[in-house]
């Protein structure tokens, strides 16, 4: 098999997340590309929750598959959920002291169900909660892994709670294995891998990494589904950088700090979701007025208000676009895969220096939150550039006691000093100001500033802007976010049916690479814009940047889930 | 050397003639002087109100932000540059009323900056509306029948939420106002000093001559000791909150100096950067 996907489902709390993690880690190391999604609800403990783990010997991968190889099935719901997506190769795996096995419609013909004794042979060793290992034996006798190479992992992941312990598990792993092996099971195996090393990671993963790399010093956030890994993960690594990261009370104080922080010459960046961002509204005006620095990460997720917490949306977009009273500049990203989510920090940063504004990093809950197999990610490539910095020796040159920080310049962006910087200092106010930062009504100065400000951000790039793949003759497919993989499989699909299919991922939402866009949408016969929001944002971005609108479709999800492959390929059927 | 002229600005005040906070930017820059503190190595952050444009008339690095945000945004360029001296300013409904959230947890954060409030029991900017420390029965444009709510009491407030340093200072009293802001600026932690700071035009009830008559001096109330927390607690009480003095100091550990270890010590401020190989595996290593 060049591909298969596994499904680990139960209540929240029976040790998905380890089962999950072990393996991801073996098959990460053994050169295999994964793409891992974490199904799971609000509840911290009880409630069903998933845990879809795609492995391929080849390419890499952007999305889960819709077809499950092995379900592993802790409770009912896990069959409920993925019955309809099992065939007459596929195996499910349930013990009968938690699922009945006249509980659930008998299967569609072929599909092998197992009873397997999980929390019977857990008992064996003592404790019924090793069942995770059990399966986990299970899942990898079945598709011919070689036990031994999981022991060290297993060793790993628990030797903190004791060496005893940890053994324990392995035996729990090894009885699982065996009960396979035992009775001579169906087995369905992974074919050899392009030895490649990979990287496992998710998006929240790799923006933090970006993020220290990039040259952040001083992150403010408050906890919030699905963006409080970035707070965790920076908290703990921080501190060997030499940064300081803050739990603030609320966004209002987070994103205020993060201002601050960027005033005094630090990098800085705050990172929320949602309801978050609402919060964060004001501050984000006062950032675009006095023109200092800052890197927003919205990791969108179901709205409006608490809306759908854990589940996926792209339905910010509006917000970060027009959020906060009042005309600002500001630029947005769109990270598509988990490498461009790590380097987009890079960029973002530098954005932010170069332009003077607020700079949104447009993550969403899937992008955020999957885990996806990456080539080595290479933080080392980041080149900083810290924008128009005036230096203490030109400040002793100039000998000025008021130093002019919102200067009129050719290309609207004005030199600028940090406290500490002898000759620099200068005033700082959300009330429109003059070139000193002093305030002033005068209409002229207004509307000079108003222009200043507005259209410093025009030059603003990513490199590519959009990213294009395929030849979109027949059918162009736009998206932004974590949408790529399954919009990729789409249109691959497409393509190898001879229908002329290609894609264009808008990785920079703002300034909006119209021109770009427009030829790419020109040289089509169908374009749809799929996306998750029901208002179709980015249809209504695009349809205001372009004339001509009589091509554009919008497909829309707004149900909480991410999208498969076959809804946009059953959408696009009709057209093409 | 630092002198005074450096710290002025050429600019004149938009307050009243008359108002509080005249006193209160004189006793700033007469302090930050007195303690020879350069104009580039402070940061003045201020919130909004008439108070709040404080931060336009002290030539230092300043930053006028937000109505209530002010000492969060202050918090921000401490920690992100302890060598600072950073003073954070702006009225009570600034941060008693929309900002209160913030007073609370600045105050027990414990980051080393000096917060002045300038309360003048009222609305100023936006004309005279009852703030959250007008007097019960008060009656202001959005009272007119008097104040039917209980005003904040801000020193209890700083005191239960573990503000290190607590005084009070009245614009009538520039000698005294300065040295408690010295004293606060000296201090290492939070503090807070609040400046019962009359606003002429719109605050009749409380004014100069209502504060000359009633207010106490604390240092000249015999066997009060100022680190005792409790005794702090009831003198607010006793005096009806009519004192000005040191309520309240003892020193504890910084938001800084308790951050995990290496926190702070290199936040590349200036210049460019780039990771080396060993800070590169600390980053990745784990997801490999
Ligand atoms: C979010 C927000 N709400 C309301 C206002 C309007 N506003 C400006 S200053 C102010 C109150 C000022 O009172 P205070 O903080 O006591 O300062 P003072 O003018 O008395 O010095 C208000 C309500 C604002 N600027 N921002
Ligand atoms: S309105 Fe009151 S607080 Fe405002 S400047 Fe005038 S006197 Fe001062
Ligand atoms: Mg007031």
């Amino acid at each position: 098999m060049e591909e298969l996907t596994i499904v680990i489902g139960g209540e929240q709390g029976e040790g998905i997340e380890s089962v999950g993690e072990i393996l991801t880690k073996v098959l990460s190391q053994m050169g295999f590309s994964l793409y891992g999604f974490r199904n799971f609800s609000s509840r911290i403990k009880g409630g069903h929750s998933d845990f879809n783990l795609r492995i391929c010997t080849g390419k890499e991968i952007y999305v889960n598959a819709e077809k499950v190889n092995i379900l592993v099935a802790f409770d009912k719901a896990s069959i409920d959920l993925y019955l309809d997506q099992m065939d007459n190769s596929s195996i499910i795996l349930f013990d009968s002291k938690s699922v009945k096995s006249d509980s659930f419609p008998l299967p569609k013909d072929g599909v092998i169900v197992i009873e397997a004794p999980f929390q019977e042979l857990a008992s064996e060793l003592g404790s019924p909660i090793m069942k995770n290992m059990v399966a986990l034996g299970m899942i990898c006798a079945l598709n011919n892994q070689s036990g031994s190479v999981f022991h060290q992992v297993i060793k790993n992941r628990f030797i903190k709670k004791g060496t005893k312990t940890a053994e324990l598990n392995i035996e729990a792993f090894e009885k699982g294995y065996a009960f396979i092996q035992e009775k001579n099971l169906y087995s369905i195996p992974l074919g050899p891998v392009m030895n490649s090393k990979n990287m496992f990671l998710s998006g929240n993963e790799a923006m933090v990494i970006g993020a220290i790399a990039a040259g952040c010093r001083f992150m403010a956030g408050y906890p919030i589904t699905p963006a409080s890994e970035v707070l965790e993960n920076l908290i703990q690594m921080m501190p060997e950088f030499g940064g300081v990261v803050v739990q603030a009370e609320d966004e209002l104080s987070s994103i205020a700090m993060a201002i601050g922080a960027s005033f005094a010459g630090t990098r800085s960046m705050t990172a929320t979701s949602g309801p978050g961002i609402s919060l964060m509204q004001e501050a984000i005006g006062l950032s675009g007025a006095i023109e200092v620095p800052l890197v927003i990460i919205d990791t969108q997720r179901g709205g409006p208000s608490s809306g759908l917490a854990t589940k996926m949306e792209q339905s910010d977009l509006t917000a970060m676009l027009g959020g906060t009273h009042g005309e600002i500049p500001r630029i947005i990203i769109s990270p598509s895969t988990v490498q461009e989510a790590l380097y987009d920090m890079g960029t973002a940063f530098n954005l932010a220096e170069k332009y003077q504004c607020p700079v949104f990093i447009a993550a969403d809950l899937v992008l955020a939150t999957s885990k996806q197999s990456a080539e080595i990610l290479d933080p080392l490539k980041f080149e900083m550039d810290r924008g128009k910095r005036v230096t203490d020796e030109e400040l002793a040159e100039q000998g000025k006691v008021v130093f002019d920080r919102f200067a009129f310049t050719k290309d609207h962006i004005s030199p600028r000093t940090i406290p500490g910087q002898k000759n620099g200092t200068h005033h700082a106010t959300g009330i429109e100001h003059g070139e000193t930062g002093h305030p002033t009504e005068d209409y002229k100065n207004r509307e000079k500033m108003m222009i200043k400000r507005m259209n410093k951000i025009e030059t603003a790039t990513l490199g590519e802007d959009i990213k294009t793949e395929g030849n979109g003759e027949d059918l162009l497919i736009i998206g932004f976010g974590s949408t790529y993989g399954a919009i990729k499989e789409a249109s691959e699909g497409f393509n190898m049916k001879g229908i002329k299919t290609g894609l264009a991922q808008i990785r920079l939402l703002h300034p909006f690479p119209a021109d770009q866009l427009e030829s790419l949408i020109n040289k089509a016969r169908q374009v749809i814009v799929v996306e998750n929001n029901f208002t179709g944002q980015l249809a209504n971005v695009i349809k205001q940047h372009i004339s001509d609108h009589s091509k554009i479709q919008k497909l829309s999800k707004f149900d909480g889930r991410p999208f498969k492959p076959s809804d946009i390929s059953n959408f696009c059927k009709e057209l093409v | 050397m630092s002198t005074l002229k450096e710290f002025r600005m050429d600019i004149k005040p938009n307050w009243c003639p008359g108002c509080g906070d005249f006193s209160v930017l004189a006793a700033i820059q007469k302090s930050v002087v007195s303690l020879n503190i350069e104009p580039e190595d402070m940061a003045l952050i201020s919130g909004i109100g008439c108070s709040g444009r404080i931060s336009g008339y002290v030539n230092v690095y300043s930053m006028h932000t937000m109505h209530g945000r002010a000492l969060a945004v202050a918090q921000g360029v401490k920690l992100a540059n302890p060598d600072l001296n950073v003073i954070c300013a702006g009225g009570d409904g600034d941060g008693f009323g929309i900002g209160l959230n913030h007073f609370a947890h600045a105050a027990r954060r414990n980051v080393d900056i000096t917060y002045i409030v300038m309360d003048n029991q009222i609305y100023g900017l936006t004309k005279g509306q009852m703030s959250p420390t007008s007097p019960h029965g008060m009656e202001t444009k959005s009272s007119p029948g008097g104040n039917p709510e209980q005003p904040v009491n801000p020193l209890q407030m700083a005191l239960a939420s573990g503000s290190s340093f607590i005084a009070q200072a009245f614009s009538g009293d520039v000698k005294q106002l300065m040295s408690l802001i010295e004293q606060g600026i000296k201090h290492k932690g939070f503090s807070f000093i609040n400046v019962f700071s009359p606003c002429v035009t719109f605050n009749k009830i409380l004014t100069y001559e209502f504060f000359k008559k009633n207010l106490v001096i604390l240092e000249e109330k015999k066997g009060y000791d100022p680190s005792n927390r409790g005794m702090a607690f009831n003198i607010v009480e006793e005096t009806s909150s009519m004192f000005t003095g040191v309520l309240y100091k003892n020193e504890r550990k910084t938001l800084t100096e308790s951050l995990p270890k290496g926190s702070g010590t290199n936040m590349l401020r200036q210049g460019y950067f780039s990771l080396n190989e060993s800070m590169k595996d600390k980053l990745i290593k784990r997801f490999i």
